[in-house]
């Protein structure tokens, strides 16, 4: 970091190749678009960049980075918001449908066969839990992503987002549910042990 | 406490926030019932799964190669040929 901030490229590209994939995954899984993903990395590198000596803490360059390209993400869902597209407008909107009392009841109840260690040992788990991410609606796939992966704060989500603490939790819980059951579906034990959960 | 209460109090309590009443009873619910214990046991696995998986998102080459190509041309611009390759 030092070397970089000294004005050394090639430092500064090691700490790029550090954390671009990171960056990457964050883009694309909030915005579901490659176009506006590679958008979004790159602006938010070349923001470091111009930064960079502003930078105190070396070590909170990753977070850092990770503020930067979420609010950038943001920027881009709020511009779509403007356009007609009804998902995105449900996006950034509360949403009072989202009472706890229409939680979805989890229907099957299975432990997996493996451990999420030896699930992403094959080669395929990547692409089955990307699908998976991909039938959750937008407004509960970036909560989930921004809680759960990237470990923001339910307020930090929240001022992200423009939308209240109540709303990220329930839309976090939604997002849960819903991903368990279908990663349930692929990775559940045997068929015969799977119960459907009525109570 | 029944399994439909158990669900509101769900994302609380995987996140550690529960208040520490309500988690007695909810963990005294899941020592008796399997299923519940099983759902809570797999959506801390569905999140453990995409925290570690997160670094094996494929960032595609192209994109990563105009990534640099833009940070050394941006950098050339702004620092000129005090580059540090020297």
């Amino acid at each position: 970091m030092e070397r970089a901030q000294a004005g050394d490229l090639n430092a500064f590209e090691t700490l790029v190749s550090r954390y671009e994939r990171r960056i990457w995954a964050l883009a694309k899984q909030m915005l579901q678009h490659d176009q506006d993903a590679e958008d979004v990395v790159q602006d938010t590198f070349l923001t470091a960049l111009e930064h960079l000596h502003a930078l105190r803490h070396g070590e909170r360059f990753g977070a850092w980075l990770k503020q930067i390209a979420t609010r950038l993400a943001y920027r881009v869902l709020a511009k779509r918001k403007r356009m007609p597209t009804e998902s995105l407008d449900a996006l950034l909107s509360e949403d009072p449908d989202e009472e706890e009392t229409t939680l979805p009841r989890p229907q099957l109840v299975a432990d997996w066969r493996d451990s999420p260690e030896a699930l992403l040992q094959r080669k395929e788990t990547m692409r089955l839990i990307e699908e998976a991410l991909q039938q959750l609606p937008e407004k509960y796939r970036v909560v989930f992503w921004l809680r759960d992966v990237e470990q923001l704060s339910t307020r930090e989500t929240a001022e992200a987002l423009g939308i209240s603490e109540a709303n990220v939790k329930v839309r976090l819980l939604r997002a849960r549910l819903m991903l368990r059951e279908y990663l349930t579906r692929l990775f559940g034990a045997d068929a015969e042990q799977i119960l459907t959960h009525n109570d | 406490m029944k399994c439909e209460q158990m669900l509101k109090l769900l994302g609380d309590y995987i996140d550690g926030e529960i208040d520490p009443q309500m988690c007695e009873l909810f963990e005294r619910h899941m020592a008796s019932c399997p299923r519940c214990q099983i759902v809570v046991d797999t959506i801390r696995k569905t999140i453990a799964l995409y925290r570690e998986g997160e670094l094996l998102f494929e960032m595609p080459v192209p994109i990563r190669e105009r990534l640099h190509q833009r940070i050394r041309q941006r950098w050339q611009e702004k620092f000129g040929s005090r580059s540090g390759e020297e």
